[in-house]
């Protein structure tokens, strides 16, 4: 057991270290490699404590598409330059610090109840020695439960998902007049009849063009 | 403690094992693309250092090494270095869990594929790493081309990686390989296969999906400020993943270590060297492809992924899981 809790306070070191350093980094393009290391290190935690299936989703989710997304934002937006511009004096509106205020309180209040949490730490514990089953792997276990008991609430939030990206699409889309497009059909299809037409040139007039 | 020590030590032997024959295979992977390539466009290719000119790729490793290093003086430093040390690793520890044959395998985890498209999904993040530290135009162009085209492509290879695991019902790579015992996958997913080929060219950056290095319009995209050996290792990096790519077809499709036929003069060839067999057929195809097809343009390469790839393997997915549904075939109970 001791190479085990070896490597788990290593990884539980580098998580807690990669958080602070989230928010404490200058250059935002590093917070989110910070918040790229914690997301690893949060599912190697995973699957030390045998959910190798929620450690590998967390992987490929948050690690490989949605730090991706972040990575990509943060990249292309400028946000030194507008974080300098909220907290300087020449910048008028006053709507975004209460509301972060707001929010990080609230986070912060979440947060004691969390560590309250740890009073009911035994009860916990011993309600987990319900039978685990070592013999089942923990996909097919997750499967069990998540398709049959929580079907309604695991399709709700499929539903509530789906309608945040087409929600997403439709705030972001712009119909474009006069855009040329290309239609492959189209180009395959042409035949030689369409494109070229031989005329016979008289000499000294030339061809009249009809559009 | 001394058990410890043992098992560190008979891993780390294994690793080394391992990791040894892959980076040797991938020196000379780089030998046969290039010989192909060559080959398809009636040139002699690499014939000069060596037998058939087959230690190319080692005299081009050492020109590597002895180069200098060049730091671009405004590039953000420790990311600027990390970034080709994070493509080679990451390209290297997926070999981790691919199955060379019954019980030859480093490490046989149960949800295997899963790892492997986790691993194959960090690959992005050198490429990103690299073209943002190197604070120059055409590296980020192409890191962020490259961002775009490896998330558009992994979803499509997540899909179609189900339609497998329906078939398998187990996230085993040695059962997925098992599963394959009576029919290779090939034959009743054969849209799939080719759709994985497709968007695994995409996935790696070849030709005709290199956009991120298109040489054209980009320089070399996100390697342009590289050197030396940190410029090698990209290399090598996108090499393994390469030969990963063709290793983890094999398993998915082509049966990984199984014979094609079980009687005699085919399945007395041991197990890995089927497994070598087809990731060399599936490489000798990426490169007659790099050869003979001209480069995508970036609009069509989105197309292809989310409109045509995307929605079709969607639908291949419905209909396996009804095919298998009808007929009760249904694995695992």
């Amino acid at each position: 057991m001791i190479a085990h809790s070896v490597f788990f306070y290593i990884f539980s070191l580098i998580a807690i270290v990669s958080a602070v350093m989230v928010t404490v980094s200058k250059n935002t393009v590093h917070s989110v490699f910070f918040l790229i290391l914690d997301f690893i290190s949060i599912s190697c935690l995973f699957i030390m404590i045998g959910a190798e299936f929620l450690g590998m989703i967390m992987l490929i989710v948050y690690v490989g598409a949605v730090a991706v997304l972040f990575l990509f934002v943060v990249m292309m937006l400028n946000v030194a330059e507008q974080k300098g511009q909220w907290f300087s004096s020449r910048w008028d509106g006053g709507t975004h610090i209460p509301v972060g205020l707001l929010v990080s309180l609230i986070i912060f209040f979440e947060l004691i109840i969390v560590i309250g949490g740890w009073k009911y730490k035994p009860d916990l514990l011993n309600s987990l020695s319900i039978n685990i089953s070592t013999e089942v792997t923990n996909t097919r276990s997750i499967g069990n439960v998540l398709y049959t008991d929580y079907i309604l609430l695991f399709q709700i939030s499929g539903m509530i998902l789906l309608v945040a990206m087409i929600g997403a699409i439709v705030l972001t889309y712009r119909e474009r007049v006069g855009v040329k497009r290309q239609s492959y059909v189209k180009q395959i299809s042409r035949e030689r009849d369409e494109g070229v037409d031989l005329v016979e040139a008289e000499r000294n007039k030339g061809v009249k063009i009809d559009a | 403690m001394d058990s410890y020590f043992l098992i560190l030590f008979t891993e780390v032997y294994k690793i080394i094992f391992l990791l040894v024959p892959v980076l040797v295979s991938v020196a000379m992977i780089v030998w046969l693309d290039r010989r192909v390539w060559a080959f398809v466009q009636k040139r002699r290719g690499p014939n000069v250092v060596g037998p058939f000119g087959l230690f190319q790729s080692l005299a081009d490793a050492l020109k590597y090494i002895f180069k200098e290093i060049i730091i671009p003086a405004s590039s953000n430093k420790l990311v600027f270095v990390l970034a080709p040390v994070v493509t080679m690793t990451l390209a290297l520890i997926s070999w981790a869990v691919i199955p060379f044959g019954e019980d030859f395998v480093l490490a046989d985890i149960n949800v295997g594929i899963l790892y492997l498209f986790a691993v194959s999904s960090l690959g992005v993040y050198g490429i990103i790493m690299g073209g943002w530290a190197s604070n120059s135009k055409y590296p980020f162009l192409g890191a962020i081309r490259s961002a775009a085209q490896m998330v558009s492509y992994e979803v499509s290879i997540g899909v179609i990686i189900i339609n497998v695991l329906l078939c398998v019902g187990s996230l085993n790579l040695s059962d997925i390989v098992m599963a394959q015992q009576n029919l290779w996958f090939v034959i009743p997913l054969f849209p799939m296969f080719v759709i994985f080929f497709i968007s695994a060219l995409a996935e790696t950056n070849r030709p005709p999906f290199d956009l991120p290095e298109a040489e054209a319009e980009l320089v070399a995209g996100y390697q342009t400020e590289y050197s030396g050996m940190m410029y090698a290792m990209f290399w090598l990096g996108e090499y393994a993943n390469i030969l990963l790519m063709c290793a983890m077809g094999s398993v998915l499709f082509l049966g990984g270590w199984l014979s094609p036929i079980d009687i005699f003069p085919f399945n007395a060839i041991p197990g890995p060297f089927w497994l070598i067999f087809k990731i060399l057929f599936l490489f000798i195809l990426f490169a007659l492809v790099k050869a003979t097809v001209p480069r995508y343009r970036y609009d069509q390469l989105m197309k292809l992924g989310w409109k045509i790839f995307l929605p079709f393997s969607l639908f291949y997915v419905v209909l396996t899981s009804s095919f298998l549904l009808y007929f009760d075939l249904l694995p695992g109970k």
